[in-house]
């Protein structure tokens, strides 16, 4: 299938953008990776008047160290942070994340900022901004502003980027040391996940210390597994991992689709969080 | 790798493909690259809704959109509007309702088509069908089948009562022989076989123009059948045979999906005669997934009995199949072709089968990989597992038993089936010992007993299947139209190459190689210096086409038979130029000897030349020599096999992994085994495609929920383990180069060894049954279900 | 209509496109490069799968207009003339094609398999081919043909 016509812009810096969505009114549509709004396109599914296209934009590319985090510009591919030294020594559970979002193709083209924006309650990466509080700045008329991730999921497919506005970068506290492991659990290697159970952990002592848990799927956004984080603290047997992971359900609100249904979804959380978090902390 | 091969001994090599050259450097053919000039492009416009009266369809909006030429319904094309044709009314009272090209009084399905633009490029008529004003009238969609046969239930044809296009019988006297044997065991089970898509990766494509001021019109199709869809398209667009040449390209994959005279095709066709333009058509993924037809579709009751030891007496099969929203080309005959495949393997005394046809909202069914034998061996093979449970027998010892034995061959079968061999035996034999069977049925054990999390489960598949369709006296019985000959022309060219014509058209078979096999080792003839010409009825005007498994089974019979006559043909030449008798001579290797006189030869290539100048030819010899032969097969032929496969279920999460997957097949006699080894492969995939991943779903309006790529779920590598296959080889004896076929039978055998090794591996919990696609929710279900919680 | 240039196979290749054009058209359509084809309209199917700057891509999934500036190897570039690249040799020995259809996206997701990971294990093979669908094979032989031409291009077993 073909698109329907839209006019094309392709700005520089932020600034240019931004004045470009500006320009464009409501029905401009601001193009990253591509890999999600091209499908879109052609399945006729969304007609914007405009795409702005952001791949060329130097300034939301890359990923860089700023001391007490690590920043990645929007326009970062998913293959640039898979392989990235930065995101797999201080943010690897990003890293293990990113690895299995679609194919390698479209790891190529698709980009951090994109995944984000998109905001897909079956996407691989929100859950880990939300897990490991990341924050997220944004760029508008008004100039620029930090949204942490706790605010920045609103509903599907809906985030706090405005209408106006363009995800600039992504930014993630230093998690350097802490295990982590993303156990996505899907049909076929190339379907979105039913449902993921995404998980950090700072050990001491052979104990979790501190845990962080992000769900895929199982609500409008990305879920906190917040009670079963609580739960591990000081937990440093399966049997305990296991006991914590029974929560994981609680307080998600998951759809029913043709593959999976509340029940069975809720099953998965508590399952794959289990198998995740015993990953993450070495013990199995 | 790489073999160093005699090519004048061709015959049972792996040679490698002529047709990988250009595949691989992209120097193809497929329909959609033509582009020819002053093209016009067509859209569709298609139902959103499953059923409905239409009200009203304006074209105004579109006709006023940029680079728009035409735009029609229904009422505007006229008498140009042909209907699809179906050819296998199965009852003398099977009901054949209309399926006009464009749909005039209701749509029946969600992709029916209701109108059509013409653009100059695809990109404005995909533009302007928006601008095509439909309204609707919703009518209640009839999308469950056993609704669909309810008393009052919404019509989806006004003349088909009850939604009933036909009801079949054959066989009988089960209750009869159950009766000697009061103390029989009796298992019944319902079987859902489900609905499944094609998706053969080469989107179908047309382009249909008229030739210069001419009366022709060549038609390039992306189809498996350019010679049947020739002869359809005259029928129903009245359009004189001898001015329609039908080419099918190069062709990406079909399964039965592009067996078809598709509606597009007579439009195109159509709108290129009255327009005078080449008229082209390209489907979208989308458009395929609800417009292409789809398989499958089958309620499968079933009913086995035996005698307390485990013989079997009778089998019981009453089936609602699907035909969807109208009838294709061989749709209500599709269950047919399996009708005689529920006996399978086994002895029995009485066999009884009903098959009702039932019309839906939703896309028509026919052919698919199969069609109607995969459905008949899941229900038999899976019952086989159910009844030895029930009787507590080892499910190979439980077949063992009952199976045709190999010194029984032929064999006339309950449902009237004459197998001419088989060796059941041997092919499961191999297959057990390829496999480990006894060591995996330890580990079994070891992780029953340890209560593993992670379950194992042994999947057996004992199939045979009856394919290389077919005696034409036998499908004119069964009142399918059209017959099941092949033809083959070979033409020794004046320089001593050849051309080989065939009616066999493939799409990714390999029969450019395989033919230039079997021609090259008949006359002795380098395979690269053979030409294989297909698929084009200007070049190749006789044929039938390939489906049904039928390439090797029936046209490799036509080509030998060409091949031994061409000799024939050359011989009184080699005789004359010999100075012998004709019987003196011996072909051997490409030449011509006398008898005890090897000094005394000429080659075919001398000949050709010989035969070509005619400067001196035997009186009453004509110049050129070439061999023609159009052979009827005697009879089906029958492939059969073993498929194990060994499935690792994660009880917690229902998720299911083929650990190993062995099938030894035996399909005759071989003329390429890598090509045999790759069409059981991707058979074998397709399978398991079925078990595990595919399966439409519609909700309850009819809209297709799975409609596309990203819902239907076809495997990737990654969802797929390697493969271990052998072979065993027992000639068929009625098949002049003993051969069968083997297009369709990796998918008849896998999809119940993949389902019985998942139950297999559950039944300690209690599990007798998973639904397909035994996706991780059905069989987490299957196990909640058992354990008496959630269901 | 937009400017672009694309050094497409080696030539470069100078156009005005409609924003909308998607590269896979313009390549099949503009440029007559057929070898690339078009399986799907969701990304799935891969079999429009080209290299943009060295990196594999599908073409249905980017415009042309993105292109711009890019350098784009097809099927159609991967050899000149007679030869053979050794993936395309690969395939050929190891039966990894029957239809032809997902090939030539195949092919290009193998030489940027390999190019990153010359010596890849079946697992490997398999999650690095996954955006690549095929209907014929089961895949079988195409993990076979990846590993053999590793081997041909002198990865270590």
């Amino acid at each position: 299938m073909i698109p329907a016509k839209f006019d094309y812009v392709r700005p520089s810096t932020v600034d240019e953008a931004v004045a470009a969505l500006a320009a464009g009114g409501d029905d401009a549509k601001v193009l990253g990776g591509g890999q999600s709004l091209m499908p879109v396109l052609r399945l006729r599914l969304g007609e914007p008047s405009v795409v702005i296209d952001t791949t060329r934009i130097d300034e939301m590319k890359g990923i860089t160290d700023s001391g007490t985090a690590i920043v990645i510009g929007a326009g970062t591919t998913h293959d640039e942070v898979t392989k990235s030294a930065l995101v797999r020594d201080h943010v690897a559970l990003l890293a293990a994340a990113t690895e299995t979002v679609a194919d390698r193709q479209i790891r190529h083209r698709g980009t951090m900022g994109g995944a984000m924006a998109h905001a897909d309650p079956a996407g691989d990466q929100p859950p880990v901004a939300l897990a490991l509080d990341a924050s997220f700045t944004i760029a508008g008329p008004g100039g620029r502003r930090t949204v942490p991730a706790s605010e920045f999921f609103v509903d599907y497919f809906t985030t706090a980027v405005g209408p106006d506005e363009v995800l600039v970068s992504v930014t993630f506290p230093k998690y350097t040391g802490w295990g982590a492991h993303y156990e996505k659990f899907n049909r076929t290697a190339q379907a979105w996940a039913i449902v993921g159970a995404s998980a950090a952990v700072r050990m001491d002592g052979g104990a979790i210390a501190e845990a962080r848990i992000g769900l895929t799927n199982m609500g409008p956004g990305p879920v906190r597994a917040s009670a079963v984080e609580a739960a591990l603290i000081g937990a440093s047997s399966l049997d305990a991992i296991a006991a914590a992971a029974e929560q994981a359900a609680e307080g998600t609100s998951p759809n029913a689709d043709i593959h999976a249904d509340v029940e069975y979804r809720e099953h998965l959380a508590r399952v794959l969080t289990r198998r995740a978090v015993a990953k993450a902390a070495g013990l199995a | 790798m790489t073999e160093i091969l005699d090519s004048t001994a061709a015959i049972g090599r792996p040679l490698r493909r002529k047709e990988d050259a250009k595949l691989l450097h992209g120097r193809t053919n497929w329909t959609d690259n033509i582009q020819l000039p002053g093209t016009l492009h067509m859209a569709l416009v298609r139902s959103p809704m499953a059923h409905a009266r239409i009200t009203k369809v304006d074209l105004s909006g579109a006709l006023a959109q940029p680079n728009v030429v035409a735009a029609y319904d229904a009422a505007s094309l006229g008498d140009l509007n042909a209907g699809v044709p179906c050819v296998w009314p199965v009852t003398d009272d099977t009901v054949m309702p209309p399926f006009p090209a464009l749909t005039g009084d209701k749509v029946r399905h969600v992709g029916d088509v209701v109108a059509l633009v013409l653009a100059t490029d695809a990109a404005s008529a995909e533009d302007a069908i928006a601008h095509v004003d439909v309204e609707y009238e919703p009518l209640d969609a009839v999308i469950n089948m056993v609704d669909a046969v309810s008393p009052g239930s919404e019509l989806v044809h006004g003349d088909a009562a009850n939604n009933t296009c036909y009801v079949y019988d054959l066989g009988g006297g089960y209750e009869d022989a159950l009766a000697k044997h009061p103390d029989a065991v009796v298992v019944k089970r319902r079987f859902v076989n489900q609905r499944l898509v094609p998706a053969f990766m080469e989107p179908r494509a047309i382009v249909a123009a008229p030739m210069g001021m001419s009366e022709e019109i060549t038609i390039w199709s992306a189809t498996q059948v350019p010679h049947i869809l020739r002869v359809l398209l005259t029928l129903v667009t009245g359009i004189p045979e001898q001015n329609l040449r039908v080419i099918a390209p190069d062709v990406g994959g079909g399964f039965g999906g592009k067996l078809q005279c598709y509606r597009e095709e007579i439009l195109c066709t159509q709108l290129a005669k009255k327009l005078g333009r080449p008229v082209k058509w390209t489907e979208t993924r989308s458009e395929d997934m609800v417009a292409t037809h789809h398989g499958r579709d089958q309620i499968q009751d079933i009913e086995l009995a035996c005698t307390p030891d485990g013989k079997m007496i009778g089998l019981k099969v009453d089936l609602l199949a699907n035909m969807g929203g109208y009838l294709q080309i061989i749709t209500p005959g599709i269950p047919l072709l399996g009708m005689f495949m529920y006996p399978a393997i086994y002895k029995m005394d009485a066999y009884q089968f009903q098959c009702t046809g039932v019309f839906t909202n939703t896309t028509p069914t026919d052919a698919y990989r199969g069609a109607g034998r995969p459905e008949a061996t899941y229900a038999i093979e899976r019952i086989v597992d159910e009844m030895a449970a029930e009787l507590g027998m080892e499910p190979m010892a439980f077949r063992t038993k009952n199976w045709i034995q190999h010194h029984e061959f032929p064999f006339t079968t309950v449902a009237g089936l004459t197998y001419d061999t088989g060796n059941y035996e041997a092919a499961t034999a191999k297959a057990m010992e390829m496999f480990g069977y006894e060591e995996l049925r330890a580990e079994q054990k070891a992780r029953r007993e340890s209560g593993d999390p992670v379950q194992l489960g042994i999947g057996i598949s004992t199939f045979t299947e009856m394919c290389g369709l077919a005696p034409s006296r036998t499908l004119g019985a069964l009142k399918y139209a059209a017959g099941g000959w092949e033809h083959c022309t070979i033409r020794l060219l004046p320089t001593g190459k050849v051309e080989l014509v065939t009616g066999t058209s493939p799409h990714g078979q390999g029969h450019e190689t395989a033919w230039s096999q079997i021609a090259g080792d008949i006359l002795g003839i380098p395979v690269d210096d053979i030409d294989v010409i297909h698929s084009d009825t200007g070049r190749a005007p006789y044929g039938m086409d390939t489906y049904g498994s039928r390439s090797l089974a029936v046209g490799g019979q036509a080509i030998k038979r060409a091949a031994d006559r061409l000799i024939e043909n050359a011989r009184p030449i080699a005789a004359h130029q010999l100075e012998c008798a004709a019987d003196d001579l011996e072909f051997a290797n490409g030449s011509f000897t006398v008898k005890g006189d090897p000094e005394k030869t000429v080659t075919l290539g001398a000949l050709a030349w010989a035969a070509f100048s005619a400067h001196d030819l035997p009186e009453g010899v004509e110049p050129m020599i070439n061999g023609e032969a159009t052979v009827d097969p005697e009879d089906f032929s029958y492939p059969h096999g073993t498929h194990l496969a060994a499935m690792e279920v994660d009880t917690e999460t229902g998720k299911v992994r083929v650990r190993k997957y062995v099938c030894v097949d035996d399909v005759g006699n071989q003329i390429n085994p890598m090509i045999v080894e790759g069409q059981v492969h991707g058979g074998v995939a397709q399978g398991i495609g079925q078990a595990l991943y595919e399966g439409v779903e519609y909700d309850e309006d009819g809209n297709m929920l799975t409609a596309s790529l990203a819902d239907y779920l076809i495997p990737s590598a990654a969802d797929l383990p390697s493969f271990e296959t052998g072979t065993t080889v027992t000639p068929s004896t009625t098949h002049s180069l003993g051969t069968k076929g083997v297009g369709e039978a990796g998918a008849i055998a896998s999809t119940p060894a993949i389902i019985n090794g998942i139950v297999d591996a559950l039944r300690p919990m209690g599990v007798n049954d998973v639904l397909m696609p035994a996706s991780p929710q059905n069989v987490w279900r299957a196990i909640q279900a058992a354990k008496g919680g959630a269901a | 209509m937009q400017h672009i240039s694309v050094t497409v196979d080696g030539t470069v290749c100078e156009s005005e496109v409609e924003p909308r054009t998607l590269l896979v058209h313009w390549l099949r359509e503009g440029l007559g490069k057929v070898g690339t084809v078009v399986g799907c309209d969701t990304s799935n199917c891969g079999a429009c799968t080209i290299l943009v700057d060295g990196q594999s891509v599908k073409s249905c999934s980017m415009l042309a207009v993105q292109a711009d500036g890019c350098k784009v190897t097809t099927i159609q570039g991967l050899s000149t003339g007679d030869d053979w690249h050794p993936v395309q040799t690969a395939f050929k020995e190891c039966h990894g094609l029957q239809c032809g259809y997902c090939t030539p996206g195949m092919v290009m997701s193998t030489v940027d398999l390999l190019s990153e990971n010359p010596n890849p294990t079946e697992e490997e093979i398999r999650e690095g081919i996954h955006g690549n669908l095929c209907r014929c094979t089961g895949y079988h032989n195409i993990v076979k043909s990846v590993q053999y031409a590793a081997e041909l291009m002198g990865g270590t077993k």
